[in-house]
């Protein structure tokens, strides 16, 4: 192929390098909030395997399923025998199916943040505008939000329902209301003891198991202690255990401040003073899981 | 049936690095809190039997259970390097046995041995409730270990259906539905526990026979399968 091309010589201005038509991009650059906005929208729909495999998607949907089919069976036999009020308080409803939440936190933090850190595709998400804290608050308010659709949309059937089968409205209004407060500080708290858990290790398999581990060895823990305090007749202690446990904590703000009973032994939740150190206790661990995740990800994996 | 190596590195993988910590995590807590009791409630036959039974069989085994059993063979299949292991010239079963024996043996120690710590320090082994609780626990680990390694083997998300097999299944169902007891290691295990404990502290809704018979033919057949499974294992990208 050596063919000796015949060597013209330059002649005049003719001689430049091709320019083969490249652009500089000078349309609109989106910026930092539209990434972060990115990231959240991205990682909410990937909590409930949406943009991701069928496979992904059975669990995620099959708890929300599972969560809300109670709810309409409730709904369904308040209707049905006309009773007066519904057979759970809006703000009891989280705290019975609470195994549901768990799992569902237990599977859906570590599908956030693991993945990111074994793929290594977390540096690539800090080379584009955004920062630490946007990656942090994304992944934080999109568990947040998924966990708030999974308390809440059982809640509002619930709510519905009652006033389908024309419950008291104002009464069910309030309910609803203090329900919702209390689910959003759950899911709260819930996403970001998960995320913190989650974000330690790069294996899932291991995230999931430590994330559950928590959630119900810790309320294992803690409801077998109030139930020997409450055999001791030492009721003083009850309220003071529950705080090292998060549903127990959720359920104490709430038993408190949001007019539920107690689930504790006994029925004895926490007094209004004891309640505002639960409040803390919680406002606290939604801080420190912050804190902790941003300082995770200052610095990650290069 | 049992290789060395792979047992190795089967071990190292489950409780190399940090991850013997943290999975010793869970019996600290178990023995502090039955410490607590202990002080709050003094030596009390029934509070054992409740505190061993909730929070020790109902709870600690199946998740120790899991993360042993899914993880002596899980990650592997996850990060596609059980391709090296499954090159050498080893019996796929022979693989299956070595990592349920190490599973079985991780579990046994970080869930049987604490039990037995703490239904010492809980009553003294007052009417053989200790001793009852240990032995279920060691009965269930081998249960637990097989089914989940299965698991393993068969799913990419085995942890979570570990999870939701003995959390929803066996704690919700069982509490709910009496026929799900019956399709429970952990009633199972409690029948062994009957068996020596004798009294009524220890209770099963299984017969002692039903119970030997079922949890032997699960893990044979949890074993074997396994072994199929790992002999025409497809490896699938990340989804």
């Amino acid at each position: 192929m050596a063919v000796e091309h015949p060597v013209t010589a330059p002649s005049g201005d003719q001689t430049r390098i091709h320019n083969i038509g490249y652009r500089s991009y000078d349309g609109p650059r989106l910026g930092r909030a539209y990434a972060t906005r990115s990231l959240y929208s991205q990682s909410l729909r990937g909590a409930y395997g949406l943009g991701r495999s069928v496979k992904s998607k059975v669990l995620p949907m099959l708890l929300f399923v599972v969560m809300c089919v109670p709810a309409a069976i409730m709904v369904a036999v308040a209707v049905a025998t006309k009773a007066d009020e519904l057979p759970v308080d809006y703000t009891r409803y989280a705290i019975i199916m609470q195994a549901v939440i768990s799992l569902y936190v237990a599977s859906q933090a570590p599908q956030s943040v693991s993945r990111d850190l074994r793929f290594k595709t977390v540096p690539l998400y800090f080379s584009r505008p955004i920062e630490t804290a946007d990656y942090v608050r994304a992944k934080f308010a999109a568990l947040a939000s998924a966990l708030f659709v999974l308390t809440a949309a059982p809640l509002l059937v619930l709510y519905i329902g009652a006033l389908l089968a024309k419950l008291d409205f104002a009464d069910q209004t309030k309910g609803f209301a203090q329900g919702l407060v209390s689910v959003a500080l759950l899911s709260l708290l819930f996403a970001g003891l998960g995320l913190v858990i989650a974000s330690v290790t790069p294996r899932r398999g291991f995230g999931i198991a430590a994330v559950i581990a928590v959630l119900t060895i810790s309320y294992g823990a803690v409801s077998t202690l109030q139930a020997i305090a409450d055999a001791q007749n030492s009721t003083g202690s009850i309220p003071w255990i529950g705080l090292f446990s998060p549903v127990t904590l959720i359920d104490g703000v709430q038993s408190a401040f949001l007019g539920s009973t107690s689930a504790f032994p006994g029925g004895i939740g926490p007094s209004n003073g004891e309640g505002v150190v639960y409040v803390l206790v919680v406002l606290g661990l939604i801080a420190a899981s912050y804190g902790l995740l941003m300082r995770r990800y200052r610095r990650v994996g290069l | 049936m049992y290789d060395p190596t792979v047992a190795r590195l089967t071990y190292r993988a489950l409780l190399g690095r940090r991850r013997a910590l943290i999975l010793s995590a869970l019996p600290l807590l178990l023995i502090a809190i039955s410490v607590v009791v202990r002080g709050l409630a003094g030596a009390d036959d029934q509070t054992a039997s409740d505190l061993l039974g909730g929070l020790a069989l109902a709870t600690m085994v199946p998740i120790i259970g899991v993360i042993a059993g899914t993880g002596a063979i899980g990650p592997e299949i996850d990060d596609g390097s059980v391709v090296y292991l499954l090159s050498k010239p080893l019996k796929r079963p022979t693989i299956i046995f070595t990592k349920l024996i190490v599973a079985v043996a991780v579990t046994m120690v970080f869930s049987a041995l604490p039990t037995l710590i703490a239904g010492f320090i809980l009553n003294g082994n007052g009417q053989q409730i200790a001793v009852a609780y240990t032995v279920a626990a060691l009965v269930s680990s081998i249960a637990y270990a097989a089914v989940f390694l299965l698991l393993g083997t068969v799913s990419r998300h085995a942890v979570v259906f570990g999870l939701v097999y003995a959390l929803v299944w066996e704690a919700l169902f069982g509490s709910l539905v009496p026929g799900a007891r019956t399709l429970s290691v952990q009633q199972w295990s409690l029948a062994v526990a009957h068996k020596v404990a004798g009294g009524d502290l220890v209770t099963s809704d299984v017969g002692l026979t039903t119970a030997t018979v079922l949890l032997v033919v699960v893990t044979v057949l949890a074993t074997w399968y396994a072994g199929q499974k790992l002999r025409a294992l497809t490896l699938a990208g990340e989804e």
